[in-house]
């Protein structure tokens, strides 16, 4: 294997497979992970990031493979990070949002990257997050960032966008109230998709009774108002990826988003959100790791054991770690 | 282990390009159209262009044995025929791709 500075170098020049490896190396946190991230770092903050996410069977990964076509036909350079949960039980997964891009499959200009949750809480959040960074660094314009939306997971991982999209379909129903109240508080862009097919109209109205159930006072928010000062208002867009209808005005529903996100701080709000969290992580970690290094995971070991026996409170034991 | 699932009818340029993207440890093609001889020495072909020779290439489906041993020559590892068992796959998989990326 080559070294974290040829494959940069490779990468740089556009080469596939080794844009790929660095991916992998951030994905996985791989020893190298730090020198890439230190050469890459500095080179992020221009890629426009959008997350897509909402309830399984809303066709998502169809509206992505659509918005992705739109956004290369303007000249971009796309990306998609399509993000699957695994088993808890095997650990395994099986990655499909590819199928719905195939047309794409061999235009340059986009890449497609498929990720496993893995299981851990929040460490897909961070692992998207690291991949989201890479692929910035190399140029990309647009990154589009594909979740399964039902809990508090998917609302990690869309941490990193810089515009979220909530994708719903007509005839969930009251299962819409599946769509939990934290995830619908988090999208910029509410999208009813297949909007051809029946109930697109009471989609529409459940999503905006809803979203005024929400509301926290704004005279513009109860004027159906977009934008008014400081605040947004999430627009309720309808699409039908399948028909390839509504893709221009949720183009420019996320612009007008990115806009307002600028103008208004909320932008830099967020990603200070985003660089906080990354930090206080890598910090946690690496203060675990040195307190385990300096007294032996046997002592770590021995206390949780002791924590298990009832023999000790976990208060205790960590008291008595930090102290030995 | 995390199967990344392309849907049917790919070309061995969408396949080898996929591959690459997804930095994958194994290419797997399942074909029972006949067409082996074809597609699998054309996307051993493109692995060679693109330097993927840390990759392993298998397959299975409808193969006739004289066919399954030509692959090989063309860098098909192993070629599963019809009725092998799932934990056949699976330890095949794990030990060949151990002994590629390692070595």
């Amino acid at each position: 294997m080559s070294s974290a500075s040829d494959l940069l170098e490779r990468a740089r020049s556009g080469n596939t497979r080794s844009i790929a490896r660095l991916l992998t190396i951030v994905e996985n946190d791989e020893p190298d992970a730090a020198e890439v991230m230190r050469e890459l770092y500095p080179l992020t903050g221009t890629a426009r990031v959008v997350g897509v996410t909402g309830p399984p069977g809303g066709g998502k990964s169809t509206l992505v493979s659509r918005l992705a076509g739109a956004y290369r036909d303007r000249g971009d350079r796309v990306a998609v990070v399509a993000i699957d949960p695994s088993s808890p039980f095997t650990g395994g997964a099986i990655l499909g949002d590819r199928i719905r891009m195939r047309e794409r499959f061999l235009d340059q200009g986009l890449f497609i990257r498929s990720m496993a949750s893995r299981g851990h809480s929040g460490g897909v959040a961070r692992a998207t997050m690291r991949v989201v960074h890479i692929l910035d660094a190399l140029g990309v314009g647009t990154v589009l960032v594909e979740t399964v939306g039902v809990g508090q997971e998917e609302v990690e991982v869309v941490r990193v966008a810089d515009t979220v999209c909530l994708v719903t379909v007509p005839g969930l129903g009251d299962d819409i109230q599946a769509i939990k109240a934290g995830v619908l508080e988090i999208a910029d862009v509410l999208v009813v998709n297949k909007a051809d097919r029946p109930g697109a109209d009471e989609a529409v109205r459940d999503l905006a009774m809803m979203q005024s159930l929400g509301t926290r006072g704004g005279s513009g928010r109860q004027r159906g108002l977009e934008r008014e000062g400081s605040q947004w208002r999430a627009p309720i867009l309808r699409t039908s990826a399948f028909e390839n209808t509504g893709i221009a005005e949720l183009m420019a529903a996320i612009a007008r988003h990115g806009e307002w996100a600028r103008e208004s701080g909320e932008q830099d709000r967020r990603r200070r959100d985003a660089a906080r969290a990354e930090v206080e992580t890598l910090l946690r970690e690496a203060l675990v790791k040195q307190v385990t290094d300096r007294i032996g995971p046997a002592a770590v070991d021995a206390a949780i054991a002791r924590v298990a026996a009832r023999e000790l409170d976990p208060y205790a034991a960590v008291e008595g770690l930090l102290g030995a | 282990m995390e199967v990344i699932y392309t849907g049917v009818h790919q070309t061995p340029e969408q396949v080898v390009e996929t591959a690459l993207q997804e930095d994958a440890d194994a290419i797997g093609v399942s074909l029972l159209s006949g067409a082996h001889n074809y597609v699998f020495p054309r996307i051993a072909e493109l692995m060679k262009e693109k330097g993927m020779d840390d990759v392993l290439l298998f397959g299975g489906g409808i193969i006739p044995e004289e066919d399954a041993e030509r692959l090989k020559e063309h860098g098909v590892e192993r070629v599963f025929q019809p009725g092998a068992s799932l934990e056949e796959i699976v330890t095949y998989l794990r030990d060949a791709v151990a002994q590629k990326r390692g070595g």
